[in-house]
């Protein structure tokens, strides 16, 4: 920038000397008008690429709202045909199994934390809490890595843009975000805690039931088509957001329930079994393990996408010791 | 009636006449159905254009809708380069005919009909014509394959400084030959899985399937099918600038047989994807486009050293400023050589980079974030070839002067800007974390938009220049109706 002003400067000088020389004023003056052309083009690209450089604050003071929705309530999802997929493929799950009605909450999983970690059955390591996991078995494809049983990646402790503090044995929530999805968690972090409680990740043919009933072909889980007020996705211009500073963040679970916050208004969007958050606020991890292919999928898509990945169908997919401020998950279980 | 009979034997008999109807068209296009998507969706604006023309967007045929644009657009860009063979190279006036209405007709039919199926509902009836239409474009391959046929004693090369085998072979006809043979047989390998899949609308888009474990020779097919095409209609183009600047001499000689042997190694590598060479296939394919890569090198050099001596001609010991300044002073010659390098930091760098380091840095991030890496990756590619058009066409439609320096320099620097904030876009995720992405990604944004935005803008200006023009009793389309690219070989 001051090396744009100093061009600017030099350009006008120049100019004003030329002019006072030669009395040529309307050249000069054409000449100068080039110069501050190029200055401040030159001024506003510096701009430009100085505020990619501008510090984020992370904890940002974030709205609390109360959604009144609870976050340890259960749906029950019944047995029998549904349609799969993008392209409508008949599909069947012969079992009644129950999903969280939301993704699991930031103080739900510090509580996990809290009790596991003094049990034993998680541990400090390094600047992470690890886990146990009796590993997968290798098929030696291509791409494949090796997931021996072993201790793995549960949460990183000291991730500024985790929703949670460690003092070294005790987890805390930060204030504000108890009732926003958990994340910064890896699949296995996902896996354990579903676990430790007795239950299980959904496999990808639960989840996709959970998010779009048995009724029709619907993309996302309350119909047809989506607005900015369905779900918390890229610029969907929630309370939360701030894209010209700190970008997209989580929205407490359960938050789209037609319910207004102050001046905004939600729609209704939980699935046909009552899910909230099935499309948006986070990726979900999934349970199922491909032979021969390392990476675990997710569903639902995120704060931090477009409005097309959160198509019941879209997948993506990462390796399960990634975490990310956009990757959550919920339980399924059987009744 | 003769004004209208006059316009149209400009616009569709005449080679700029053909070129600037495909430009305007994909121009519209590119403006009309990108503002569905990215930051246009952001702000508001796909919903307006979805309600002002009416259109019908069911989600789960986002992907097929995609794959129909593309094809629409990369049909006007094969009828481009075909509209600029046909008027450069010689050929049987019957061969340039019939290629020309094939090729014209085929990338309308697609053009229109495709974007009218996709876009508007589905009316089965305009499926069959975009359909018809690449047939159409099909048939005009296989012509112009058969036109460029090279051993024909008719074309053979009798100046020396040319490549050209003992007996006169042209060896730059071979090349066009040998890129517009491949093409036409690679054209296959979407067509079959094309016809598979979209009997049913099960249509997927290449970079969304990349991480399955395991894939079928489909699914291949349709990976290595817009690989390939793209190379090669980048190959056509580095072997059309050449024609433009009369490359000759040694490096024309070294240039050719390199150009030759990559191309047919390099689709060798592509159709081996559906046989049991897969696990090799990238190898081959890196061994082709070695030798590609550095025929363009060649004509880069080539191109170069000539402004150069042209530019400082009359001046006894040019220092290096001179030089430098003789290298820049035409933007429009400069420009295509300069933007096949700069496509190595944004294309080809990248995309060497990405296979070297697959499992140790990108699969270790998710899916999501490898298909942005892919899709800007392809996309900055088939914007490079679209500015390597756009500057030559400066120089076909005879912009002069600092029209000209303007145009010229506007396109370079304006794409450059938006592709190279599109490099650190895709590749973000190498030194910043996504927690603390956001203004990075702002930035990256406005200056992506700012360029190809302006840029837009610079081809909306020519447009509208060229439609007035078209209205003046003598304008200059009357010249260029006469003008053929031959004769403006530099």
């Amino acid at each position: 920038m001051k090396r744009a002003i100093i061009v600017s400067l030099r350009g006008a000088f120049f100019a004003t000397k030329q002019s006072l020389r030669t009395g040529r004023l309307l050249r000069a003056w054409s000449r100068y008008a080039r110069s501050a052309r190029y200055s401040t083009i030159a001024l506003a690209m510096t701009l430009v690429i100085l505020a990619s450089c501008a510090p984020m604050n992370l904890n940002a003071p974030a709205p609390v709202y109360d959604t009144g929705v609870d976050p340890n309530a259960w749906a029950t999802i019944p047995a029998g045909s549904f349609l799969e997929g993008q392209f409508d493929h008949p599909a069947s799950i012969d079992y009644d199994y129950q999903m969280m009605v939301t993704d699991v909450t930031v103080a739900q999983y510090v509580d996990f934390l809290n009790k596991a970690l003094a049990d034993g059955t998680l541990k400090v390591d390094g600047d992470r809490i690890v886990g146990y996991y009796p590993g997968d078995e290798f098929h030696g494809a291509k791409h494949e890595i090796h997931i021996d049983a072993g201790d793995y990646i549960i949460v990183p402790t000291n991730d500024p843009a985790s929703r949670f503090t460690f003092g070294g044995n005790k987890f805390t929530v930060k204030t504000g975000w108890e009732n926003h999805p958990m994340t910064n968690v890896s699949w296995f972090g996902a896996w354990t805690y579903c676990g430790y409680n007795g239950w299980r990740l959904p496999t990808e043919l639960e989840w996709e039931k959970a998010a779009r009933g048995s009724g029709d072909d619907r993309p996302f889980p309350w119909g047809y088509d989506i607005a900015r007020n369905n779900a918390n996705f890229y610029s969907s211009r929630d309370p939360f957001e701030d894209m010209s500073a700190f970008g997209s963040r989580t929205t407490p679970v359960g938050f789209y329930n037609g319910q207004t916050y102050g001046s905004y208004v939600t729609l209704n969007s939980a699935s046909p079994y009552g899910l909230y958050d099935m499309a948006g606020n986070v990726w979900q991890w999934i349970g199922d393990v491909l032979p021969g292919f390392s990476d675990r999928f997710m569903h639902g898509g995120s704060k931090d996408i477009y409005d097309m990945d959160l198509r019941i169908w879209v997948r993506n997919s990462a390796t399960p010791t990634y975490y990310s401020p956009g990757v959550g998950f919920r339980c399924a279980r059987n009744p | 009636m003769q004004f209208i009979k006059d316009r149209f034997n400009y616009l569709f008999k005449s080679t700029k006449g053909l070129i600037l109807v495909a430009i305007a068209l994909i121009g519209l296009e590119t403006a009309l159905f990108g503002m569905l998507s990215g930051p246009m969706a952001e702000f508001g604006v796909r919903d307006v254009i979805v309600r002002v023309f009416k259109m019908d967007l069911i989600q789960a045929e986002r992907e097929g809708r995609i794959i129909i644009l593309y094809h629409s657009i990369a049909m006007a860009v094969i009828a481009i380069e075909t509209y600029m063979i046909t008027g450069l190279l010689k050929m049987k006036e019957f061969y340039k005919t019939a290629v020309r209405v094939l090729i014209t007709v085929g990338y309308l039919f697609a053009m229109i009909f495709g974007m009218g199926f996709a876009y508007w509902g589905h009316n089965w009836a305009l499926h069959g014509l975009y359909i018809a239409g690449l047939t159409l474009i099909f048939f005009a391959g296989v012509l112009l394959t058969i036109a460029l046929w090279p051993w024909d004693k008719n074309y053979y090369q009798s100046d020396k400084s040319y490549a050209r085998t003992k007996s006169g072979v042209d060896m730059e006809r071979a090349a066009f030959f040998a890129t517009a043979l491949t093409t036409v047989i690679s054209a296959l390998f979407g067509a079959v899985p094309g016809s598979y899949y979209s009997n049913g609308f099960e249509t997927f888009l290449a970079e969304n399937v990349i991480r399955l474990p395991e894939k079928t020779a489909m699914q291949y097919s349709v990976i290595g099918h817009l690989h390939i095409m793209l190379a090669l209609i980048a190959i056509m183009l580095t072997l059309i600038i050449g024609r433009w600047l009369n490359f000759k001499g040694i490096l024309h000689k070294i240039a050719m047989p390199l150009i030759i042997l990559g191309t047919i190694v390099i689709n060798l590598g592509v159709w081996g994807v559906v046989t049991p060479l897969e696990p090799i296939a990238h190898m081959i394919i890196y061994v082709g486009a070695t030798p590609a890569m550095l025929g363009a090198l060649m004509l880069v050099i080539f191109g170069w050293d000539k402004f150069i001596r042209e530019g400082v001609a009359g001046i006894q010991k040019p220092g290096s400023w001179q030089k430098f300044k003789a290298l820049l002073h035409d933007p429009l010659r400069f420009g295509p050589l300069w933007q096949m390098v700069f496509m190595n930091f944004t294309v080809s760098g990248i995309g060497i980079f990405y296979a070297v380091r697959l499992d140790e840095i990108f699969r270790m991030w998710p899916h999501r974030e490898e298909r942005i890496e892919l899709t800007g990756h392809w996309h900055v590619l088939s914007a490079i070839i679209a500015t390597i058009i756009l500057l030559y066409y400066g120089d076909v439609i005879g912009l002069k002067g600092k029209l000209r320096k303007l145009y010229g320099w506007a396109i370079i620097l304006l794409s450059d800007l938006a592709f190279a904030s599109v490099t650190i876009f895709e590749t973000k995720r190498l030194f910043i974390s996504e927690a603390t992405q956001q203004p990075l990604v702002n930035t990256v944004m406005v200056l992506m938009d700012f360029g190809l935005g302006m840029l837009l803008v610079v081809l909306a200006m020519v447009m509208v220049w060229r439609l007035l023009d078209l209205f003046k009793k003598k304008g200059r389309w009357m010249a260029e109706a006469e003008h053929e690219l031959s004769e403006e070989v530099k």
